[in-house]
């Protein structure tokens, strides 16, 4: 008998069954498509953990409790803590000036600072920021090592489509906008991602090019592979990448490493994310229900510290910061 | 006092509602500058949640739909088309951009768009430049208010060319005008209203600024700083100092 229902085994349902499991609490988690994919946004996020730049437009609560993501990942899957680069084209120095006045935890690259970071792009950009203390993981590997996490204790995802209503006991909601009609307030950002592959361009840290109209972050990941992403549309419709955010994010990677133009497209992709208006993530607790959601573009960033402090009020009915009765 | 289609506006505030890091933002930005007119693209933000839409409507201000993003009169047109439909509105702010870089507007192209939209029933609020051939040319195509531009999009470089605003102002002083992209600074506004146009419209310099509340307040009350002086009788420049207590008859020491 399980001590309490999870639903949604996105990155939010699955730190939410790893944090109770933590706490000797006995989960079960049942998604309506099984274990982690294509379906849920997680799957197409960038894995970045950077709680530093992410506050050049984050309220403070982003920063402080995504500063911890780094350390409580560590548990689960393997991070890479290599900093972030922030470049800028050369015309637009007045957004880098911008962005270090509104962010912490960095300090200024000159090129030769920037060869030394990231040879490959050495030459290419004049002037930059560095932030150190800043990590990035694998998303599907960070998923899949989460899932298997869970396995090896013997929960297994179970695929089923339910909501609270359909479920006894204690429960956490972690559907995502499978949860709007319940969740006021909560609504769909789109975000949308391209892969490319090159062999000619190795980068070891998130690359963030800051532009007026067209910003981009670049995450390698192995193998060659380098995600691209960025753009945040405010809209409710789902489906497939459109073509002038293909054409906007190629054209600022051509910007940015002009081999990148010769670089494979292996795959492109387009999700919401649910957000609520202050786009800070939380824990609603209606009853026996906690509604954890909102997690915007900080999926991997917030997800662990709001899935503790879920199972810690689960399990102690202390209330975190993040948790707000209904 | 110049109206906008028959309709007066509480405050010479118009504010877009791109760029700002959140809905929350958005929403205390437009409370604390009292804005009276709220802009949206329909290209851009015609799928939003119900929830983004929540919010504007809350707002409680008149909605102007724009055509933000078209690059071509039909495409403006089209675009038109839908948000009169979408927003239960006949006021457009009719954007024809010529040019990709400088987001500069295609004089063409909106002259053409906006004779269409005009003879369609449409309350066309054209963005356009401070050419007064064009502003006379859309005048006759049935625009009531022009926009003519401070400065590029988004550049916030403030009025750039003074003397061309001031002669538009001039020639056409029954029609209501909004300086509307370009705007950087609280100070730009109200140079803007003391030249005796009747409201001002940005987004960048508000929804990027480090507090945008506080930006947009700032704002605010530059705008209505200068409109106030543009109804009380500025003083003209002279070359001449003008001492401001007579000099004859003071004991000399």
């Amino acid at each position: 008998m399980a001590d309490v229902t999870i639903i949604g085994a996105g990155v939010a349902g699955l730190w939410a069954a790893y944090a109770c499991l933590k706490r000797g609490l006995r989960p079960r988690i049942i998604d309506r498509a099984g274990t982690p994919g294509p379906h849920g946004c997680s799957w197409w996020a960038g894995g970045m953990l950077a709680a530093d730049c992410e506050g050049a437009i984050c309220e403070p609560q982003v920063i402080t409790h995504g500063r911890n993501a780094t350390a409580l990942w560590q548990e689960v899957t393997r991070v890479t803590s290599r900093g972030t680069l922030v470049l800028a084209p050369s015309r637009d120095g007045v957004e880098l000036d911008r962005f270090a006045a509104r962010t912490c935890g960095h300090t200024g690259c000159d090129s030769a600072k920037i060869t030394a970071l990231e040879p490959d792009l050495g030459g290419l950009h004049r002037r930059g920021l560095f932030f150190a203390q800043e990590a990035h993981l694998n998303p599907r590997q960070a998923l899949s090592d989460l899932t298997q996490k869970l396995l090896s204790s013997g929960i297994l995802v179970e695929t089923g489509t339910v909501t609270p209503d359909d479920i006894e006991g204690p429960v956490i909601d972690c559907r995502g906008m499978a949860a709007e009609r319940d969740l006021s307030g909560l609504r769909g950002v789109r975000g949308e991602m391209v892969v490319l592959r090159s062999d000619e361009i190795v980068l070891t840290r998130p690359i963030r090019l800051l532009h007026p109209r067209h910003p981009l972050y670049v995450v390698p990941r192995e193998g060659g592979l380098f995600m691209l992403g960025a753009t945040q549309i405010e809209t409710a419709s789902r489906g497939p990448i459109r073509a002038r955010s293909v054409l906007e994010l190629l054209s600022t990677a051509y910007a940015l490493d002009p081999r990148f133009a010769e670089a494979e497209v292996i795959e492109m992709g387009a999700d919401l994310r649910p957000a609520f208006c202050d786009h800070v993530p939380r824990v609603i607790r209606r009853g026996r229900v906690l509604y954890l959601n909102g997690l915007f573009r900080h999926g991997f960033l917030m997800a662990p510290t709001l899935a503790e402090q879920a199972a810690e009020c689960l399990l102690t009915g202390k209330t975190g910061d993040l948790i707000h009765e209904n | 006092m110049r109206d906008f289609y028959g309709v007066t506006l509480a405050t010479p505030m118009m504010l877009g509602t791109a760029r700002y890091p959140s809905p929350a933002v958005m929403e205390k930005a437009f409370r604390e500058s009292g804005a009276s007119v709220v802009t949206v693209s329909l290209r851009r933000e015609r799928g939003a949640g119900q929830a983004f839409w929540d919010i504007v409507r809350g707002l409680g201000i008149h909605l102007l739909p724009n055509t933000a993003g078209c690059h071509s009169a039909r495409e403006a047109i089209t675009t038109a088309q839908m948000a009169r439909e979408y927003f239960q509105t006949d006021w457009i702010k009719l954007e024809v951009i010529g040019h990709a870089d400088s987001l500069q507007p295609d004089p063409f192209g909106l002259l053409e768009a906006a004779e269409v939209l005009c003879a369609d029933g449409f309350k066309v609020f054209p963005y356009t430049t401070e050419d007064q051939v064009l502003a006379a040319k859309l005048i006759d195509a049935g625009c009531r208010v022009l926009m003519p531009w401070g400065a590029p999009i988004g550049s916030g470089m403030g009025l750039n060319n003074i003397h061309g605003l001031r002669s538009l102002r001039a020639a056409f002083p029954d029609v209501a005008m909004v300086i509307d992209a370009g705007l950087g600074l609280p100070s730009h506004a109200a140079q803007a209203m003391e030249l005796g146009f009747d409201a001002i419209l940005l987004n960048t310099a508000v929804a990027e600024a480090g507090d945008p509340a506080e930006m947009a307040r700032a704002f605010a009350l530059a705008a209505q700083a200068g409109a106030l002086a543009a109804v009380s009788g500025p003083m003209g420049q002279r070359d001449m100092a003008v001492p401001s207590t007579p000099v004859i008859g003071k004991a000399w020491l």
